[in-house]
């Protein structure tokens, strides 16, 4: 056997296993996943849940975000798009991942702009402007209330909304119910109870439009 | 390429095991990174860091075979081999636990580093290590002789 075709059998055995061992492994993480969210279907929403979008819609999506998180925002208009797309069949529940630093702050600020009925716009004020007060992931909320003084909110009131000690108890329930789901990176969504098969626009693109198929 | 070249002799085989080492380590550390979302640690970074530019040198050095390329690999490989004696120590618990230089971030002793809850990631890397580096250092006596 010449030298050239033993490394090319080496490799093309090496890169093999490596390609098999990824099909092997992601399928059966999907599977679990799958079972994971059975088992914990109560997890998926509860009452305190932000909603939007037509409440009798037969599709659901439930996303675990993070106000802080470069990948929530970038998903973020596309999600609105999905749902203008699909209008009326399409409902989003939002779920706090504060995975960030100071993110339950931001997510208190959130809660309190949802007491005033300001949480769309506040949040997408938040992703907007992400990269001024979570530059480097080092989250600096006064920079955010600059921003909601220069939109004309009302940052006392808002302020004092924050206080509310229920927000503590909110951020800590998505909190555990996103670890009971899995639900550890952000953002993590699942449609009409079902976890994307891998991540991805297009995946999550396709899983709405077949649920949409499925339901109407 | 001629044809005396590519005959594979014992001084070839012994490169080429080193590399194939190599190259199942680098592979392997990006499938728990990239596939199994396993974060690397502080440690588990700096032995990447000696462990992945031994597949290209080691790869270099047997196309025409070129036996000096031990002088390269072989202090490569001896650090690399320091950060992962520090890391199996430090994971056994023989170094204490406020020495650890990465106690924010990713720990370095984390049970998430034992896979299918027997093997510990450090204990590869550490085989890894001491097969190549014993492998080049047979090579070297090779060439004293």
């Amino acid at each position: 056997m010449k030298q050239t075709n033993l490394v090319i059998i080496a490799v093309v055995l090496i890169v093999g296993a490596f390609a098999i061992g990824t099909f092997l492994y992601t399928s059966q993480q999907n599977q679990s996943q799958q079972g994971l969210v059975k088992d914990n279907a109560d997890a998926l929403i509860k009452p305190h849940s932000f909603r939007t979008g037509n409440p009798k819609a037969k599709v659901t999506i439930v996303e675990f975000m993070d106000p802080a998180c470069e990948t929530c925002k970038h998903f973020h208009p596309f999600v609105k798009d999905l749902m203008s797309k699909n209008r009326g069949k399409v409902k989003l529940v939002i779920r706090y991942a504060p995975f960030h630093q100071g993110s339950d702050y931001m997510v208190a600020i959130l809660e309190a702009a949802r007491k005033q009925r300001k949480f769309k716009q506040v949040l997408d004020l938040m992703f907007e402007t992400q990269s001024t007060w979570a530059s480097h992931h080092k989250p600096d909320p006064q920079a955010f209330w600059d921003v909601l003084q220069r939109n004309g909110f009302d940052i006392a009131s808002l302020q004092m909304d924050m206080t509310d000690p229920a927000i503590r108890k909110v951020i800590d329930q998505d909190l555990a119910d996103g670890a009971r789901l899995g639900a550890n990176k952000t953002p993590t969504f699942f449609v009409n109870g079902k976890p994307l098969p891998s991540f991805g626009y297009e995946q999550l693109r396709d899983l709405v439009n077949a649920e949409v198929a499925a339901n109407y | 390429m001629n044809q005396q070249r590519q005959i594979i002799n014992t001084d070839w085989l012994l490169i080429f095991g080193c590399w194939l080492m190599a190259t199942i380590s680098t592979l392997g550390s990006l499938f728990f990174s990239e596939v199994m979302d396993l974060v690397p640690c502080v440690l588990c970074w700096y032995q990447r860091i000696f462990m992945f530019p031994l597949v290209i040198i080691l790869l270099v050095g047997l196309f025409p075979l070129d036996k000096n390329v031990v002088r390269y690999a072989l202090p490569i490989a001896v650090i690399g081999l320091l950060f992962t004696v520090y890391h199996c120590l430090l994971f056994f618990g023989f170094i204490p636990e406020n020495l650890q230089p990465c106690s924010q971030g990713v720990s370095c002793a984390d049970d998430s580093m034992v896979l299918f809850g027997f093997l510990p990631i450090p204990l590869l890397s550490l085989a890894s290590y001491i097969v190549m580096i014993t492998l080049l250092l047979i090579t070297r006596n090779r060439m004293q002789k």
